[in-house]
């Protein structure tokens, strides 16, 4: 077995552990310099393990237990692409923190690695309720981390979000129960050689666990009905959180993929496929909400956030449309949509400090210290994500675009796609008028940005155009990345064969 | 004994909905206890109720699904913490914004203020 595959979960862990002891526990500088050794270690692990897994898809078995019984961790292209995003993602958000959100609560580090641990853990795990107990790991390090820094927005948003979210962890475990009732299993390979099996009668109980999941992820990942609690409360959050946030609504989408390719894919038998007729109608409805939000959006991290409800939408319908065939493109779109997200929320912070009282709201202000830079990063952000040429966003919304053949499909995604980038178009340049040119008199604050968090937001900046430059080599990997949703099931599934031969062999 | 025991569930979950429904904090809470308590006795059933069994396999001549339980043991300590933190911030909350309504603003306090100026 290679150890490396387990490295991902176990870096942040640790590092999180060793920052909780004596000897760390009260030095913040300490603390940082662990966690950005530790951020950089966990970036060449993921890379690492991500060069071996595009040769050889890699299942660890924890304790050696065979599955299906024992845990076991599934990293292929997919997952490990995720985790190589969550270790890039987080190790700039945490360079942006270290300039000034370390010191506004405590234990800032510990509560970033824990997150990050979770999100890590829930891409690699192979059980479905491992996935469940993940979820739990990277909820509770984000509820405390949304109060980081107190204040009454915060409160009143997160009392909201956790609300919901038990919420969902009830309904998460109540679909457990109900497919472990009727199929038997709960490690997604082997549930998915079960469901065809199932008996006529247990069908409809396995169907209801399988939606009730459907909302689960739903309610995660920010679909239409269950996405009220997303705006607010990465608004609320501190911007370095917000950012780590942005990869938190992909968890939901990457179960989705996951239980609804994979599990309830098409070789489903009966129940094949069976939640696509309800994705549609939702993604195309997120779409629209995110869109309608965008333009009412009063500041600019409500409007950021409406923009990660976009590419919620677009990222679910890519999941649907064209058969599922269109699922490598959104993967790529995946990653363009998670980094700039996360920079504008960073970027909003800048600008949100540098205007004084008028904060990022799209008011008359006095004018910013530092208006040339944060300028440069704000046109960049916005081309990208809006999707205009030459940057990343254009090159994921062609591929799209492309990727639907049947014309019935067409209408919709064409349409849908193409007006909600219109409408972040005007969104985004009434916004930058607003913000960098409506001014009051020529005098400017005192505040500028530190070099971190300059550093920070340009890093997260820069993958946009090597995405784009890239993108020949990108959209190859993302192709074999989406048929790893099947090939990685075929092979756990002989995993499992292989070690029931083995177990009556003993015997 | 199923019967019994899906009625419990049933209930539980009932009022545990009726009461997360509610607006101030402290019955969502207690709401969201009542909810956990019934999802806990339902996985427990996922692995069919038995008598007098034991959760071993091949070592008794009845045996129970072990699965399951171990499952009912990490939902609770999951639930118990998280509850844990559920009611802290609802504790922060009141603190913080005056009122243990969970929109921070209940409506009948807006309306006893509002008759207050009118009156004044």
């Amino acid at each position: 077995m290679n150890h490396l595959t387990i490295a991902p979960i176990l870096i942040p862990s640790i590092t999180a552990i060793l920052m909780l002891l004596p000897p760390l526990a009260e030095r913040i500088v300490l603390q940082r310099w662990l966690a950005w050794v530790s951020f950089v270690l966990l970036l060449a692990a993921s890379t690492a393990l991500l060069l071996q897994v595009d040769q050889q898809t890699q299942v660890y078995l924890l304790g050696g237990w065979q599955p299906p019984f024992g845990i076991m961790l599934l990293a292929d292209r997919l997952s490990v692409m995720l985790v190589t995003l969550t270790a890039f993602l987080a190790l700039c958000a945490c360079l942006y923190g270290s300039a000034h959100e370390e010191t506004t609560g405590r234990f800032f580090y510990p509560l970033f690695m824990f997150q990050v641990m979770g999100i890590n853990g829930a891409f690699l795990t192979g059980d479905i309720f491992n996935l469940f107990v993940f979820f739990e790991v990277l909820l509770i390090a984000s509820y405390a981390l949304l109060v980081h820094g107190g204040g009454k927005e915060k409160t009143k948003a997160s009392f909201h979000y956790i609300t919901l979210n038990l919420l969902g962890s009830a309904f998460f475990l109540i679909a457990l129960g109900t497919l472990y009732g009727t199929v038997g299993t709960l490690n997604m390979a082997d549930l998915s050689a079960k469901v065809p099996l199932l008996a006529a009668e247990t069908q409809a109980i396995a169907k209801a666990g399988a939606l009730l999941l459907l909302l689960v992820f739903g309610l995660k990942s920010a679909m239409m009905p269950l996405q009220f609690w997303l705006t607010r409360t990465y608004a609320a959050a501190a911007a370095p959180v917000a950012a780590l946030f942005a990869i938190m609504t992909k968890v939901g989408l990457y179960s989705i993929y996951r239980v609804f390719g994979g599990i309830f894919g098409d070789s489903a038998g009966d129940l094949a496929n069976i939640a696509t007729p309800w994705i549609w109608p939702l993604a195309i409805a997120t779409l629209v909400f995110g869109m309608l939000g965008a333009i009412a959006a009063p500041s600019l991290r409500l409007l950021t956030a409406n923009m990660v409800l976009i590419s919620v939408g677009t990222l679910l319908l890519s999941f649907v449309m064209n058969g599922g065939q269109s699922l490598a493109a959104g993967l790529y779109y995946l990653m363009h949509s998670t980094l700039v997200a996360a920079a504008l929320f960073l970027l909003a912070d800048q600008i949100h400090v540098q205007r004084g009282h008028a904060q990022d709201r799209f008011v008359v202000s006095r004018p910013m210290k530092q208006a040339g830079i944060l300028g440069a990063f704000y046109f960049t952000a916005a081309i990208a994500i809006i999707g205009l040429p030459p940057l990343s966003g254009f090159v994921g919304k062609a591929l799209l675009l492309q990727g639907v053949t049947d014309s019935s499909e067409r209408i919709w995604v064409w349409s849908s796609l193409l007006i909600s980038s219109l409408f972040a178009l005007i969104a985004f340049s009434r916004a930058g008028t607003s913000l960098f040119w409506h001014l009051s008199g020529s005098k400017s604050g005192t505040e500028v940005a530190k070099l971190a968090q300059l550093v920070a937001i340009a890093l997260l900046l820069l993958a946009s155009p090597l995405l784009t430059l890239f993108a020949g080599p990108v959209t190859s990997f993302t192709e074999r990345a989406a048929q790893d949703i099947r090939q990685s099931t075929v092979l756990v599934q002989q995993v499992i064969a292989e070690s029931e031969e083995l177990t009556y062999d003993t015997h | 004994m199923e019967l019994i025991f899906a009625l419990c569930v049933g209930i539980l979950t009932a009022c545990g909905v009726y009461l997360t429904l509610r607006g101030s904090t402290f019955t969502v809470v207690i709401g969201l206890t009542l909810l956990s308590y019934a999802v806990n006795l339902f996985l427990f059933a996922s692995g069919r109720l038995a008598l007098n069994a034991a959760p071993i396999l091949k070592q008794a001549e009845q045996h129970t699904d072990p699965l399951p339980q171990a499952l009912v043991l990490t939902a609770i300590v999951i639930g118990f913490a998280m509850t844990a933190f559920a009611v802290i911030l609802a504790m922060r909350a009141r603190a913080d914004l005056g009122n243990d309504h969970v929109d921070g603003n209940p409506p009948e306090l807006e309306q006893t203020l509002q008759h207050k100026d009118k009156r004044s």
